[in-house]
């Protein structure tokens, strides 16, 4: 039952209809699958020679290597962008208005960038490898994004316990470590796994600069003539793989921001999501 | 700076290039995103599970991976499409997730009680969520679809790499011609600073005329 009362509680009359029409959606979502699998046999994807590949000991450490390439580059990215976000968001905060500029403009500048033109400028003008290209474009992005979040975060604390640790005698640093990085932290948590799950996808742009992560290896198979190029089945193998760690590390940020929903130790924060990427003022930022 | 001049229509063609993608696929991921979001607070249960599978496979596969399937993949069914249009319905399909959300949360602000006087009037299904509901959804959904639309905007970068005319596919005529490497790129930040800061600025002006007053 929506929340909106869009519609009432069905009566016998309207739940016969409801079931129909129910039932002639399902037929006609499932007759739309049943093409896509007819087109599927029809261009003769599920042959033995396709899918023989798979069975070779070769291609599948090919994969697995291609699968390590991947979370490789989103653990160094993952880190290195908390640890960036971190110092481009106490830069935000400083009390010192040139440093709080500085930050400003990298995280303003770094946000409005697609990933991807960052990746190309540091792999093709400045000319280095593909992975440390692709760590270095996914940080700044990912970094500056988070900075934000951790700032909306810091921010959204309750004013009153800002107050009561100025009133206590404490110092700006001891402040912010003690009383107001540790709530917003446990606050924003959902908030930065769903962005480390932007990083996690983002790194499939690798691909594009021959760093030879799970895609790559896939292309690669589907790429050999001996198997009647197995490019289906492939995509059938890679992306299921791909959308399954995303959408574990999305569920567990759901996870996340439901038990905190519970827990006492937020109570002192408004939770605000923060939008990547945002130009607009207002939008997420409050 | 003669990077600029020496090759204006070749850095037109790929900004136009952009702005293209960027036009058609916003438009495709508005339909279909409008349309999930209806999907995901229907009453019929079958629509519902649909939206909700939609929107939760494409948010979770990372865009390079859909590009790859749709580009590469869909000519092997013998669905063979200039590519630009391939880009635009990978593009605008991924997109829409991200729309159907920010309309839903939309919906979920709108107050109870219009929806409830809309029944009282006995307004059908279509008609409560038509002309009562996502008029009023729609005012506090600017500045999130706005940012969405940004960030379609700068992926469709990832296009360029898929022999689609864009921005960025210009640096390697540019390289090959052998301009300076670092101007090149300068100028290809700039050209997708015009694109956001407009359709920014597009979104300010909606939000300033329709938005919701905070």
């Amino acid at each position: 039952m929506s929340d909106t009362a869009l519609y009432d509680i069905p009566g016998p009359l309207a739940r016969r209809r409801h079931r129909l029409y129910g039932l002639v959606s399902t037929v006609v979502i499932l007759g739309l699958v049943a093409w896509v699998v007819y087109l599927l046999f029809d261009t003769h994807q599920f042959t033995a020679e396709k899918w023989r590949p798979f069975t070779y000991v070769g291609i599948q450490e090919l994969l697995l290597r291609g699968l390590g390439n991947t979370l490789k580059a989103f653990a160094y990215a993952a880190v290195l962008s908390l640890v960036l976000g971190g110092v481009l968001a106490t830069g935000r905060l400083s009390a010192h208005r040139p440093v709080r500029w500085l930050a400003t403009l990298l995280v303003e500048f770094f946000r409005a960038m697609p990933v991807l033109v960052m990746i190309f400028f540091v792999f093709v003008a400045l000319k280095v490898q593909p992975m440390p290209a692709l760590v270095t474009g996914l940080t700044l992005y990912n970094g500056s994004v988070l900075a934000e979040v951790f700032r909306t975060g810091v921010n959204s604390v309750e004013r009153g316990q800002r107050e009561a640790a100025y009133s206590l005698g404490m110092r700006k640093t001891q402040v912010m470590t003690y009383v107001l990085v540790p709530q917003a932290l446990r606050a924003m948590l959902p908030t930065i796994i769903s962005q480390l799950v932007v990083a996690l996808k983002d790194t499939s742009l690798g691909f594009l600069i021959t760093y030879e992560e799970f895609l790559h290896a896939g292309k690669l198979i589907a790429s050999n003539l001996d198997y009647g190029l197995p490019f289906i089945p492939v995509v059938m193998i890679i992306s299921p793989i791909y959308i399954g760690m995303c959408m574990i590390l999305s569920w567990l940020a759901t996870f996340a921001a439901r038990r905190q929903r519970r827990s006492p130790k937020t109570e002192a924060v408004e939770v605000a999501a923060a939008e990547p990427g945002t130009l607009l003022p207002g939008a997420g930022t409050h | 700076m003669n990077v600029l001049t020496d090759n204006f229509s070749l850095y037109g063609k790929g900004l136009l290039g952009t702005v293209e993608l960027t036009v058609y696929a916003s438009l495709l991921a508005l339909v279909v995103g409008f349309l999930m979001a209806s999907f995901r607070v229907a009453p019929v249960g079958s629509l519902r599970v649909f939206g909700t599978v939609w929107v939760t496979v494409l948010r979770n596969t990372p865009l390079t991976l859909l590009f790859f399937a749709v580009l590469l993949g869909l000519p092997r069914f013998g669905v063979v499409l200039p590519f630009q249009l391939f880009a635009v319905l990978a593009l605008g399909c991924y997109t829409s997730a991200f729309i159907c959300e920010a309309v839903r949360s939309g919906i979920n602000t709108v107050p109870t009680g219009q929806g409830e006087a809309a029944r009282s009037l006995g307004m059908t299904f279509g008609q409560t969520l038509g002309a009562i509901v996502l008029p009023q959804a729609f005012r506090s959904v600017i500045p999130p679809v706005g940012s969405t639309l940004i960030a379609l905007a700068k992926n469709s970068a990832i296009a360029g790499s898929f022999s689609v005319t864009e921005l960025l596919g210009t640096y390697k005529t540019l390289n090959e011609l052998g301009y300076s490497i670092i101007w090149t790129f300068i100028w290809i930040a700039v050209g997708y600073l015009i694109v956001t800061l407009t359709i920014s600025a597009v979104f300010n002006v909606l939000e300033k005329r329709w938005g919701v007053p905070r």
